[in-house]
């Protein structure tokens, strides 16, 4: 295991409803994991079940407890090593730790936690993070609270807590996917935006199915969903407020739009236009609505992503003969294809980092998912399937969700999540099929 | 489609009873043609009294589409017209021209292999040809719309070549008549 020391950075101590933090000493040499290629080793870490300090908390203590370690162990990065062969007990959560229990079982860090109800009925969850071989606390310690029905949301917030700070990166996992769940044959498939938790809880439908709809992204607060619908009759653009539900249209017209995205800014989308049949990138103004045209290209140009900066747009065009990924700036000048190997590529989406772009690749029958940097260089495929499409960034750009379409009369898409090493491909659950994902900024 | 409509014209030989009393389902471009449940074709050669009369009145929505054939197939990430897609809408044009109050919607398709955005865009293109073809026959413009599916309407649902090449159509859907 490589470890990496680096000056501690400052924590913020925050809340659901309002911060609240005590005072903690702090460690100057806090132990981190680097995230990259070479790691095979699992970082091991243990958490006792929380301490239930007030009456009635012990079953939301160890759900509490049992979340974490579960986001935890899902990212691939963690061993969580089992409260079966823990040698020390933690009682008191305020007590020295006895690190020698610890590191005679091989724990790099411990998260030691209780979780108490208030008099005004709010879960109060509270941890630390121990250093096992600095004998030192790592970071202050963090208290949340919330509503007992948002246990799960604590869980996940103290879950980014604790891989931030190992990690040196943000989370994840107090985010939301929104996609869409297909029922029905697959020559007549129904198709319903959803919207669930990171984690698969919490599904729930925001269109009935009576519009066939596609491909939803998140605005950069994540309070807005963009996406194509067919309930003009021709595929158009919509906007829906996740808060009050409100659907508008982007851009009145009797030309078919689809495929757009935010800029960073939340105040521009960017989309495809189809006029006559021929397809080029526009951007609209929310404010104005007004469209302006930023590729004039007789090929078919789509898929715009704009650069977290919202400076340059990476999208996918056919006019050198085969679908290929170019780079241009937001009145489209200094245009530059970027993608060069075998195959056609499409879909491509800036990483919020701005260090890679993600896409969709097709070589002969094969569909991939990979990345590469923004000149084009260094590609990684990090699947390899029928049908892989549509990858789309957890916001510390270290995580991508696509979707996978199996063959056949009965095939259908699931979500599938792989780090952007190529490391931990996993299925989501999900009810149903589901495709086209997106994935919201943390809460 | 030629073939199709060969078929189907065998089968009415074979079966003449059987083929009035067919029902053809809406949106299928296989007239099954006649009683016989096979289920794989026909078994076997019966004698038939030539009669090339269609089962369909000239003037029906079904004549259209099973007649003429409502749609013409695509190569591979093209939306160029062949030959005999050509001879198909120049038959529809002719049927549109004899049938002035029909407006029509043409729809375009793609098969699954390819990223969903550009299936939409490739069957926009698709769906243009067919217009702009329909167009330069004289067929009005304001008798035409379009609207492309991409991959999000299959036909035919397998994974290979076979639906592929199915799929990948302009479907030209009659929304209204008063002829028939």
């Amino acid at each position: 295991m490589r470890l990496a020391f680096r000056a501690l950075l400052f924590l913020a101590i925050v809340s659901i409803l309002g911060g609240q933090g005590w005072a903690q000493s702090k460690s100057d040499a806090p132990l981190q994991i680097e995230i990259n290629e070479g790691i095979i080793q699992l970082f091991p870490i243990a958490a006792p079940q929380f301490i239930a300090e007030s009456a009635g908390t012990t079953k939301q203590a160890k759900d509490i407890t049992d979340l974490i370690l579960s986001n935890l162990e899902r990212t691939g990065l963690f061993k969580i090593v089992p409260e079966s062969s823990h040698i020390g007990k933690i009682t008191n959560f305020d007590s020295p730790i006895q690190f020698s229990d610890w590191k005679a079982i091989n724990v790099d860090v411990l998260l030691t936690g209780t979780v108490s109800q208030g008099d005004d009925g709010n879960v109060v969850v509270k941890i630390r993070l121990h250093d096992v071989f600095a004998e030192s606390s790592l970071g202050q310690g963090v208290q949340y609270r919330g509503k007992v029905n948002s246990w799960r949301r604590l869980a996940h917030k103290i879950s980014d807590v604790v891989y931030s700070r190992i990690t040196g990166e943000g989370g994840y996992f107090d985010t939301r996917i929104a996609f869409i769940s297909e029922f029905g044959a697959k020559t007549d498939r129904t198709k319903r935006l959803t919207i669930m938790d990171y984690d698969g809880a919490n599904v729930r439908f925001l269109t009935d199915g009576t519009s066939l709809v596609l491909a939803p992204r998140f605005s950069p607060e994540g309070d807005e969903l963009i996406y194509t619908s067919y309930r003009t009759g021709k595929p158009s653009v919509f906007r829906l407020n996740l808060r009050d539900g409100r659907l508008t249209r982007v851009l009145e017209t009797p030309d078919m739009t689809f495929a757009p995205r935010f800029s960073p800014d939340g105040k521009n989308v960017m989309f495809s236009r189809t006029t006559r049949g021929n397809t080029d990138i526009y951007e609209t103004n929310l404010a104005t609505n007004e469209a302006i045209r930023i590729t004039t290209n007789r090929a078919i140009d789509t898929a715009p992503t704009y650069s977290p900066d919202g400076q340059t747009i990476a999208f996918e065009s056919d006019r050198s003969g085969t679908t290929q990924i170019y780079t241009m700036n937001l009145r489209g000048g200094n245009v530059s294809r970027i993608s060069f190997g075998d195959g056609t590529y499409g879909t491509p989406v800036w990483s919020p980092r701005g260090d890679y772009i993600a896409f969709t690749k097709q070589v002969g029958n094969i569909f991939h998912v990979g990345v590469m940097l923004a000149d084009g260089t260094e590609e990684r495929l990090l699947s390899r399937s029928f049908l892989d499409e549509g990858p789309t960034w957890a916001p510390n750009g270290r995580v991508l969700l696509f979707f996978r379409e199996e063959p056949g009369e009965r095939g259908g898409p699931s979500l599938y999540s792989v780090d952007v090493t190529g490391r931990n491909l996993t299925k989501l659950n999900t009810p149903n099929f589901a495709s086209d994902p997106t994935w919201s900024p943390l809460r | 489609m030629k073939l199709l409509r060969i078929l189907g014209l065998i089968g009415c030989l074979l079966f003449v009873a059987g083929c009035g009393a067919n029902t053809v389902t809406r949106g299928s471009a296989v007239n099954t043609g006649g009683g016989n449940d096979t289920g794989d074709g026909f078994t076997g050669i019966e004698d038939g009294v030539i009669d090339t009369e269609s089962e369909f009145a000239y003037f029906s929505k079904d004549y259209f589409d099973y007649e003429i054939g409502d749609r013409v197939f695509f190569a591979l990430n093209e939306s160029a017209l062949s030959n005999e897609a050509r001879e198909i809408l120049m038959e529809q044009s002719d049927w549109l021209q004899r049938n002035p109050d029909t407006t029509i919607t043409i729809e375009g398709h793609a098969d699954e292999r390819g990223t969903r955005e550009y299936n939409l865009a490739l069957g926009a293109r698709r769906s243009e040809a067919v217009r702009t073809f329909l167009l330069q026959q004289g067929i009005g413009a304001v008798r035409m719309s379009t609207v492309s599916y991409g991959k999000e309407r299959p036909f035919a649902a397998c994974s290979d070549e076979t639906c592929w090449s199915k799929n990948r159509r302009v479907v030209t859907q009659i929304e209204e008549t008063t002829g028939s």
